[in-house]
């Protein structure tokens, strides 16, 4: 549209600009100086300023690739899981989203419907890992997954603790003190996180759905069009800039995902990931470089995701 | 889904028809909604058991031996003192946050969706970038900016103190900004979408843009608005970590923070958690339920010609 003065979009966005500089960039850029500097520096910036020789170069991130201490702080394992987070998490949050807001589309208790789906989301994630750790308790008296597997004939799993590689849900191969790349308990974690954020994905999806117009479908219909046709065909592209959103959130949850883990495991048995290796860092070791680096870690992956969306916003101006 | 009341109408066998063409849908719902309510159905049952249960047989017991089962875990909680205050805080943290969250980002997703200026997708990309910063990064620069900016009136309302840690619009602002990156990101995608032609042709007929953004993207974006809304209050109900470094004084506590020290103060008693969540889920779910009439087939029906 024409016809603005220049400044008219910067007074739309000046509230956003200033709670945003405030509370999250400044933090930000604190963090990225803090990288460089070394363990006893949780002022950040302002401890630079009084004394210069806490700058230690790219020794911070030195110890993030050269993972030295992999029994207390496991780098590799926390980038290694935060991958697994990254894909699997989202993988599966985004199908079943779309899935139940589809269906639950075409019945009449809708509403109901979705609420259960919606209803993990509003549980506080305290309760939520609390009501897990009995899931996965080791006692099949006590846990629910267990009681099932044996059950089936099965010997009890400790979902959250076995880091037996290679293992599968039916074969358990029992307890490895290795650090393996398809430990179960990073499974078990994710499922958690996929049970809490289906819910978001659904709300979100639902909203989207809601925008198509009923013509369009009925049209269709009327046509002949076939209802997978429909979903296909119809559906799925109109509600694609939406998807996009949901999972560019959940890449980004599953990049920073910290409070799950945390309560469930605590990041033992090698189930940490960079957010709690940040953590544990920065909070219980003072190590505040350390910590830094590895949230500048957690901070550059952003860069593709967002040059991503951008794209994809670019092409809905072009076509709109 | 909408059905044509063509479609309705018919005879016996076609209603037959559709009832059986439409059943595969229905079972797959009602399996896929029990299957994901288990845990929340354990939780459930596990509030109403005594302590000593909890942790020596599963949940399911307590279908068998229902006589067990008792409130005594609510009135617990309930009975705690300065629960119903914690509620009242709980509010008056939650709903103005929300307010602000919704409000700001729909200002600054209408400038990113609809205007034109310098810098436009880098600034973008700033914004929506932050939201995979993690709250604990931002703690200490925030708790030292609160420290050292606290402003404090000589007033009986709040406390007398009306910014920095222990004020109310301290923990609105916090939460507002950790609420921005995501609100923006979504608006902007929703506001984006909506047809050019709408706007345009009431911007030729003389509309400002406050206008414009009142009467026409509010209106026509409210599925977006109400998931929006949905999920800010939630996030910021449920919220443990802010509160607990911005707001030290008891008086202010929310519900969130009171439970936590109940359940620390009497060691681990899963018992009270459970029966707290169960209470403090009251709300988001009745915002849930009330915020479903938003989410209306085919908002734009009728907004563009042909």
């Amino acid at each position: 549209m024409i016809g603005r003065r220049w400044w008219t979009p910067w007074i739309w966005l000046s509230p956003a600009l200033v709670l945003l500089t405030v509370f999250l960039f400044y933090p930000v850029v604190n963090t990225f100086v803090t990288s460089f500097m070394d363990a006893d520096s949780a002022g950040g910036i302002w401890d630079l300023i009084d004394d210069p020789d806490k700058f230690v170069g790219l020794d911070n991130y030195e110890f993030i690739i050269d993972n030295p201490r992999p029994l207390v702080s496991n780098t590799h394992a926390a980038l290694y899981n935060n991958g697994l987070w990254l894909i699997l998490f989202t993988g599966l949050t985004v199908p079943v989203g779309l899935l139940f807001a589809v269906l639950a589309a075409r019945v009449r208790y809708e509403a109901v419907a979705k609420s259960a789906i919606f209803i993990p989301m509003a549980i506080s994630f305290v309760a939520a890992s609390v009501i897990w750790r009995f899931m996965y308790e080791f006692n099949p008296d006590v846990g629910t997954v267990n009681a099932v597997k044996t059950e089936l004939g099965s010997a009890s799993t400790a979902w959250l603790q076995d880091r037996g590689s290679p293992q599968t849900p039916f074969v358990d191969a029992g307890p490895d003190s290795a650090w393996g790349p398809l430990q179960v308990n990073n499974f078990a974690l994710i499922l958690v996180g996929v049970w809490m954020w289906a819910g978001f994905a659904m709300v979100v999806l639902s909203a989207g759905l809601k925008g198509i117009s009923t013509e369009v479908l009925e049209a269709a219909r009327v046509d002949g069009a076939g209802e997978w046709y429909i979903f296909r065909r119809i559906i799925l592209p109109i509600l694609s800039p939406t998807i996009v959103v949901v999972a560019t959130t959940l890449v980004i949850q599953a990049l920073k995902k910290f409070d799950l883990v945390w309560v469930m495991t605590g990041g033992r048995a090698e189930t940490d990931v960079v957010a709690t290796l940040f953590f544990t860092e920065a909070f219980r070791q003072g190590e505040f470089g350390r910590g830094a680096a590895l949230a500048v870690v957690l901070l550059a992956w952003v860069v593709p995701i967002m040059v991503i969306s951008i794209r994809r916003f670019q092409f809905q101006e072009e076509t709109r | 889904m909408a059905v044509t009341t063509q479609a309705r109408r018919g005879s016996p066998l076609d209603v037959l028809r559709r009832f059986a063409q439409r059943l595969p849908v229905h079972v797959a719902l009602i399996f896929f909604a029990l299957l994901w309510s288990i845990p929340t159905i354990a939780l459930l049952l596990s509030s109403f058991r005594e302590p000593g249960d909890v942790v020596t047989s599963g949940w399911w017991n307590a279908i068998t031996h229902p006589l067990d089962l008792s409130l005594s875990n609510y009135e617990d909680v309930l009975n705690t003192r300065d629960m119903d205050r914690a509620f009242i805080n709980s509010l008056i943290i939650t709903v103005p946050s929300t307010f602000f969250v919704v409000l700001v980002a729909a200002f600054a997703a209408y400038a990113f969706a609809w205007m034109q200026f310098p810098g436009r997708n880098a600034l973008f990309i700033v914004m929506v970038g932050l939201l995979v910063v993690p709250l604990q990064m931002t703690l200490i620069p925030v708790l030292r900016l609160y420290t050292d900016l606290t402003i404090d009136v000589d007033m009986p309302i709040l406390g007398g103190r009306v910014f920095g840690t222990n004020s109310y619009i301290g923990i609105w602002m916090a939460h507002a900004a950790y609420g921005l990156p995501f609100a923006i990101y979504l608006l902007r995608n929703f506001f984006g979408s909506l047809p050019r032609d709408i706007l345009e042709s009431a911007y030729i007929d003389g509309a400002s843009d406050a206008g414009i953004f009142f009467r026409l993207i509010i209106p026509l974006s409210m599925p977006a608005i109400a998931a929006l809304t949905i999920f800010q209050f939630l996030w910021v109900w449920n919220d443990l970590l802010v509160s607990l470094i911005l707001l030290g004084d008891p008086e202010l506590a929310p519900m969130t923070l009171k439970v936590s020290s109940l359940v620390s103060s009497f060691g681990t008693q899963y018992q009270l958690l459970t029966a707290a969540a169960f209470i403090s889920m009251a709300l988001p779910l009745v915002i849930f339920f009330a915020l479903q009439r938003y989410f209306v087939q085919g908002i734009l029906a009728g907004s563009v010609k042909g």
